[in-house]
């Protein structure tokens, strides 16, 4: 630093002294009156955390289901009720369908809902989006879970 | 135009990109996915009715689409993790990202016969 740009700076301090302070200046992230309480989570950080344990877990299930499904044994051709009915008779491929629905909709739904915080940039149109994503999500989960634990493989 | 910096135009802001997209059309299926399966709590009838829809030679083509759109979001996923938790991880970013390109690639090649083999036998015949 030169002497040139240090002597204004001086000059700006020695304005103010003990009968005329300088202005505070509140830090911009200070939590203020109107800063809401409720909202200061950890939120965001665990949804971050989420998207990546689900995102391993997913890598598993749904790439096992692609080749079961597409891949293996002449791919789409043999799928019918008769062959979820095969395997929906082990518990086990039960439970693989089950946590896929539920971690696959989970991470979809916080994913559109990054988007949707991208590119919406009115209030009410984020509102309503995530209104309807949180809608569908919800409904997803519900009516796959259903199906998951009602099927009967004998409804004819 | 702004000047080209480490990211804007680079490996990864496209691989960003695509990983969003991927990730929508994805999100988009699983919710049509679900639908097409509860049919099987409808009639056995309904059900394969449905999925003959799978079966029909464009849609067969679009499940390989599908598989493309899954593989590079699961393999571009565990590079982002990577990124995130190794780390070597935001030095090696742009060769992880042409080793999942890559691999990518090689499971796409092997999986197209096994996937498409209904509507090739269909198209040409067994």
């Amino acid at each position: 630093m030169s002497a040139e740009t240090t002597t204004p700076a001086n000059d700006a301090v020695s304005a103010y002294d003990v009968d005329h302070p300088a202005p505070v200046i509140e830090p911009p992230r200070a939590r203020t009156r109107k800063t809401p309480k409720a909202t200061r989570t950890n939120f965001e950080m665990y949804g971050w955390l989420f998207m990546r344990l689900s995102g391993i877990v997913l890598v598993v299930l749904v790439l096992g289901h692609l080749l079961i499904q597409l891949v293996l044994d002449g791919g789409v051709s043999k799928i019918g009720f008769a062959f979820v009915a095969g395997r929906w008779a082990s518990p086990f491929w039960q439970a693989w369908d089950l946590i896929m629905l539920w971690l696959a909709t989970l991470h979809g739904a916080n994913g559109l809902r990054t988007v949707i915080n991208d590119y919406a940039e009115r209030d009410n149109t984020r509102l309503w989006l995530k209104a309807l994503l949180y809608t569908a999500a919800g409904f997803t989960i519900v009516l796959g879970t259903l199906v998951i634990f009602t099927f009967d493989p004998n409804i004819r | 135009m702004p000047a080209g910096t480490l990211y804007r135009g680079r490996e990864g802001m496209w691989s960003w990109v695509a990983h969003r997209v991927t990730g929508v059309l994805i999100f988009f299926f699983l919710f049509v996915h679900v639908l097409d399966t509860s049919l099987v709590r409808v009639s056995p009838e309904a059900y394969d009715d449905v999925v003959a829809t799978y079966k029909n030679p464009i849609v067969n083509l679009m499940e390989y689409g599908l598989v493309a759109a899954i593989l590079f979001h699961a393999l571009n996923g565990l590079r982002v993790i990577a990124v995130d938790f190794w780390s070597k991880g935001p030095k090696y970013q742009r060769q992880m990202l042409w080793s999942v390109v890559g691999i990518w690639v090689v499971l796409m090649a092997g999986a197209f016969y096994p996937i498409l083999q209904h509507t090739l036998r269909e198209l040409f015949g067994s």
